[in-house]
C-alpha cells in the first residue's frame, strides 16, 4: 500500500493547459491569445536586444562567478528595482526606509510578502486578517495568500460587466466594509485579466479611504514601463501612496518588461515609516526567505541590474525596447476595435482602447469562449481575456472575424 | 507634569504608528555570521572556514570549465526566455533523476518517479516538505540525525511538520554512532519520515559504512519509514558520482519508494544559480502522475516556475558526452584537493605535537569536518588566531589550502593542547 495512494489527480493550471492544447492543434489559422507573454508582429518570443547585450557582457565577464548572492539578493538589483517603482527622487528612499527583497519573479515577491504578512502583521501568526483580491483577479492570488496561512480570502468589487468598466461604487463599498487592518491587494497598473484601471481621482479616493480605515496596502506591479510606456505613468498610483505616507508593499516583476520570463526576476519593494523598522522587517524577511529557496538566482538580477544602473543601457531598454513592446500592444488595440466596428460587430467595442496593458477583458461570455476555442481554434482564457500581444498584422482580421460570429451566433 | 508627558507619547503613537512595532529583530545567520565577521576582521593570515562553497588552492571560488563551456555553447544558441513549465526543464529533470539513480535503473525504465527542478536544494526540501504536509497521511514527525544542517529544521517546521532526532554523531569517537542510531530508528514510530544524507554528512563529514547502510535500511523498512534523501554533495564526497549515490540506489532496490532532494550547487559550482532536482518514487506512473500534478499545485503559488540558467547549464553539461566527462574529472579535481588537505592537516597537527588523535580528520568525507573543538576552543581560535569557523567546530575544508594548511595545523594545535 503506498503512502500516496490517496493523492487525487490535481487539475491542470488553466493557463498553461489552454497553451498545451493549442500546440496539440494542427490547424493552419490557429491564434493563441491565452498566456501572457510578449509576441513580436512574426507572432515569435522576443529577447529584448539589450537583454541579448547585456547576457554577452555577463559571459565574457571572466572576474564573475557563479558563487551565492546574499539571502536577500542582489544588492544593486535591490536598490535599482525600488527606484524604479519609487521613482528617481523618491523622499522615501532619501529617507532609508525603503528596502527590497530580490524574489523569483512576481510569484515570489508576492509570496514572500504573504508569508511576512502571515506572520508579523496585525499580531502575530494571525491567520484570520482577511486578505481582499479584485474580482476578478489574476488567478495565482488566491493560491499565494492562502499557501502563505491565511484563512479568509475575499473578493472586492472590480469588474462591472454590464459597463465593462470599473465598478468603482462597489469597490469603495468593499473599502469602507472592510474589516479594520484588512490586507488589499491592489493591481498598481494594467490590471489582470481586466486592463481596466482605476484613474488618477478614484485612485485618490481609494486611498484616503484606506487610510482612514486603517486597510494595508500590497501593490502587485508586474507591467511596469509595459502599460502606457512610460514607467513613471505605471508608477502613479504606488508612488502617490507612498507620498500618502502609507507603509506597504510591492510585489515587482520583471518577467514582462525585461522579456525574461524564465530567469525569474522580481523584487519585493518594503516601504517602511523609518530606517530603524526596516531594518527589523528585513531581518525577518531574510528568515522567510531561507526557508523557501535560501538564497535567489543570480542571472536574472545581473542582466536586470547592469541594465538599470548604466545610463546608456537603461535608455536603450527603456526608450527603445519598452516602448517598442508598449508601441505594438496599442497598435493592435486600436485595429482590432476599428476592424470590429467595421464589421459592425454588436456591442460597443470602445473598452478594447480604453484598457491598459496585455491583456483586454473581450465580454465574451464562457458559450462565445468555446466556440472561439472549438470553431475558430483562437485560444483565449474562459474569463474572455485576450492577451494582445498574441494578434498580429496578420492573424487579426481572422481574430476579429472569429469575435463577431461569435457574437452573432452565439448568446 | 509626568502625566503630560506619557500622555503625549501616547498621542504621538497614536499619530504615528507603525505596523512593524511589533515586529521582533531576527537573529542573525549563524553561518553567514561567521563570514561577516571575517571579512571585518584585519589580520593577514585569516581564514574563512564558514560557508561551505569550494575554492581552489588559491583560496578562489571556481567556476568549473564544464560549466564555461556550456554557458558558450547555449549563449550560441540564442534560446528564447519564455517560461519553463511548472516542473523545469524537461532536458534537466530527465537528466537530474538519471544521475541520482542511475541509467539503468527500473525506477526511471517504468516511469514511476517525478522528477521536478527546484530552486536548488533548499527550494528542493521545502517543496518536499511541504507535499509531505499535505499529503503524508502517517506522523507529522520528520527524524533528523543529530546534528544536521542547521536550516533542515526551520525548513520542514515551516511547512507544517514536527522534528525529532535519532542519534547519530559520537563526539568520543568523532565518528558515527551506529548503535545508537540503530537503537533510535528502532523506536520511530511506523509511516514517520526519516531524513537521511544521501553521502557527505552535514556537518559532521562522517558517513555510515556500506554495510551499515544495509541494517539501517533493513530497520528502516522494518518500521516502515517514509525515506527522505538530502544528496547535495553527489560526486563531491568521494570523486565518484556512483559511489556517492549508492546508498540511495540501494535503498531503492530493497523497494523503499523514497523521496530524494538533489542540489548541484556544489558538485557543479552552480552556487547562485540555484539548481536542484525534487524526486518522488512512486508506486507506478499513474501515481507519478497524480504527484506531480499535486507538485505543480504546491509550487506554482511559491514562484510559478524555476529559473532557467543554471538547469540549462546543468542539462548541457549532463548530456553532452565530452561535457559530461570533463564535468566528472573537475568533480574528482575538487574531492581530490579536499582529501589532500584532510591528510595535510593531519599530519600537520601530528607534526606540532598533538596528543589527540586526528583520524577522523581523515575519516570523514566531504566538504566539512566536525574537529571536536569545543565552543571555548572554537572562540580562541578564532579571537586569537583569526581561524572562522561555527560554534559547533565544523570547519569547511574547502576553505584549506597548501598554503595555510600549516597555519590552521597550529592554531588547533595551540587551542586543544
Amino acid at each position: 500500500m503506498s503512502v500516496f495512494s490517496d493523492v487525487p489527480q490535481a487539475p491542470p493550471v488553466a493557463v498553461f493547459k489552454l497553451t498545451a492544447d493549442f500546440r496539440e492543434d494542427s490547424h493552419p489559422q490557429k491564434v493563441n491569445l491565452g498566456v501572457g507573454a510578449y509576441r513580436t508582429d512574426d507572432c515569435q518570443p522576443w529577447v529584448l536586444p539589450v537583454v541579448k547585450k547585456v547576457e554577452r557582457l555577463i559571459v565574457e565577464d571572466e572576474s564573475l562567478n557563479h558563487e551565492y548572492l546574499p539571502i536577500l539578493g542582489l544588492p544593486e538589483f535591490r536598490s535599482a528595482s525600488s527606484k524604479v517603482a519609487l521613482g528617481d527622487d523618491s523622499a522615501a528612499i532619501k529617507d532609508n526606509r525603503v528596502g527590497g527583497v530580490q524574489a523569483l519573479g512576481g510569484t515570489g515577491a508576492l509570496r514572500i510578502g504573504a508569508e511576512f504578512l502571515r506572520r508579523w502583521y496585525n499580531g502575530v501568526n494571525n491567520t484570520a486578517t482577511p486578505v481582499y483580491v479584485s474580482a476578478p483577479t489574476w488567478e495565482n492570488h488566491n493560491a499565494v495568500f492562502a499557501d502563505a496561512g491565511f484563512k479568509d480570502i475575499r473578493p472586492y468589487h472590480y469588474w462591472d460587466a454590464a459597463k465593462r468598466g470599473l465598478d468603482f461604487t462597489g469597490f469603495q463599498d468593499d473599502l469602507e466594509k472592510a474589516p479594520e487592518h484588512s490586507i488589499f491587494v491592489l493591481h498598481a497598473c494594467a490590471h489582470n485579466p481586466t486592463g481596466t484601471d482605476p484613474t488618477q481621482e478614484e485612485w485618490k479616493k481609494i486611498a484616503e479611504i484606506m487610510k482612514r480605515r486603517n486597510l494595508f496596502v500590497f501593490f502587485d506591479s508586474a507591467y511596469q514601463g509595459f502599460a502606457s510606456g512610460s514607467l513613471d505613468k505605471d508608477a502613479w498610483a504606488i508612488r502617490f501612496f507612498v507620498s500618502e505616507g502609507f507603509e506597504l508593499f510591492v510585489a515587482q516583476s520583471f518577467s514582462k518588461n525585461f522579456g525574461l520570463y524564465n530567469e525569474r526576476v522580481g523584487n519585493l519593494t518594503v516601504v517602511a515609516q523609518d530606517s530603524e523598522n526596516l531594518t527589523r522587517i528585513l531581518s525577518q524577511m531574510e528568515k522567510i526567505v531561507r526557508t523557501t529557496w535560501s538564497n535567489p538566482p543570480s542571472q536574472g538580477a545581473r542582466i536586470v541590474s547592469k541594465t538599470l544602473n548604466c545610463p546608456e543601457l537603461f535608455a536603450e531598454w527603456y526608450a527603445a525596447n519598452v516602448k517598442t513592446m508598449a508601441d505594438r500592444v496599442l497598435l493592435m488595440r486600436d485595429q482590432l476595435k476599428s476592424k470590429l466596428q467595421a464589421l459592425g460587430t454588436p456591442g460597443t467595442w470602445d473598452h478594447i482602447t480604453q484598457q491598459i496593458g496585455m491583456f483586454s477583458f473581450t465580454g465574451l461570455n464562457p458559450k462565445q469562449v468555446e466556440f472561439m476555442i472549438k470553431e475558430k481554434h483562437v485560444y483565449l482564457m474562459a474569463s474572455g481575456r485576450i492577451n494582445m500581444c498574441g494578434l498580429t498584422s496578420k492573424n487579426i482580421d481572422y481574430v476579429a472575424q472569429s469575435i463577431h460570429d461569435a457574437v452573432t451566433t452565439i448568446q | 507634569i509626568c502625566l503630560q508627558f506619557s500622555s503625549l507619547l501616547l498621542f504621538c503613537f497614536g499619530l504615528c504608528s507603525s505596523w512593524w512595532g511589533g515586529v521582533q529583530m531576527g537573529p542573525p545567520d549563524p553561518i553567514l555570521g561567521v563570514t561577516e565577521a571575517f571579512k571585518r576582521d584585519t589580520n593577514p593570515k585569516k581564514m574563512n572556514l564558514g560557508v561551505g562553497a569550494y575554492r581552489d588552492d588559491q583560496g578562489k571560488p571556481f567556476v568549473l570549465s564544464c560549466v564555461r563551456k556550456a554557458e558558450a555553447l547555449i549563449a550560441s544558441k540564442q534560446l528564447d526566455k519564455e517560461y519553463l513549465p511548472i516542473g523545469g526543464l524537461g532536458e534537466f529533470t530527465k537528466a537530474c533523476a538519471q544521475l541520482a539513480l542511475g541509467n539503468d535503473s527500473e525506477v526511471l525504465k517504468s516511469s514511476r518517479n517525478i522528477t521536478v527542478q527546484t530552486i536548488s536544494g533548499t527550494g528542493s526540501l521545502r517543496i518536499g516538505a511541504n507535499f509531505l504536509s499535505r499529503f503524508h497521511g502517517g506522523p507529522r514527525d520528520v527524524y533528523l540525525p543529530k546534528p544536521s544542517w542547521g536550516n533542515h529544521t526551520p525548513i520542514f517546521r515551516d511547512a507544517g511538520m514536527q522534528l525529532k532526532a535519532y542519534r547519530y554523531y559520537d563526539p568520543s569517537t568523532c565518528g558515527f554512532d551506529f548503535k545508537g542510531a540503530l537503537e533510535d530508528i528502532s523506536k520511530i514510530p511506523e509511516q514517520s519520515v526519516i531524513l537521511l544524507h544521501a553521502c557527505a554528512h552535514n556537518p559532521t563529514g562522517v558517513d555510515p559504512r556500506p554495510e551499515q547502510w544495509k541494517e539501517i535500511a533493513d530497520i528502516v523498512k522494518k518500521r516502515n519509514l517514509l525515506v527522505f534523501f538530502d544528496m547535495a554533495y553527489q560526486g563531491f564526497a568521494s570523486g565518484d558520482i556512483d559511489r556517492d549515490a549508492w546508498a540511495v540506489r540501494y535503498f531503492i532496490e530493497q523497494g523503499h519508494n523514497i523521496v530524494l532532494s538533489q542540489s548541484f550547487a556544489k558538485n557543479m559550482g552552480l552556487y547562485g544559480e540555484r539548481v536542484g532536482g525534487f524526486t518522488v518514487v512512486c508506486k507506478d506512473a499513474e501515481e507519478a502522475k497524480r504527484v506531480e500534478s499535486q507538485l505543480k499545485i504546491l509550487i506554482r503559488p511559491i514562484y510559478s516556475n524555476p529559473p532557467m540558467n543554471g538547469a540549462r547549464i546543468a542539462s548541457t553539461i549532463l548530456s553532452t558526452p565530452d561535457l559530461r566527462s570533463l564535468w566528472l574529472e573537475e568533480v574528482h579535481g575538487m574531492a581530490n584537493r579536499i582529501i589532500k588537505m584532510r591528510e595535510q592537516l593531519a599530519a600537520g597537527l601530528k607534526k606540532n605535537g598533538s596528543s589527540h588523535n586526528w583520524q577522523h580528520v581523515i575519516d570523514q568525507i566531504g566538504m566539512f569536518c566536525f574537529t571536536g573543538l569545543k565552543p571555548e576552543q572554537v572562540e580562541r581560535i578564532i579571537k586569537e588566531y583569526s581561524v572562522y569557523m561555527t560554534k559547533d567546530g565544523r570547519i569547511s575544508m574547502a576553505g584549506v589550502s597548501s598554503g595555510n594548511v600549516g597555519y590552521l595545523a597550529e592554531a588547533i594545535h595551540a587551542v586543544t593542547k
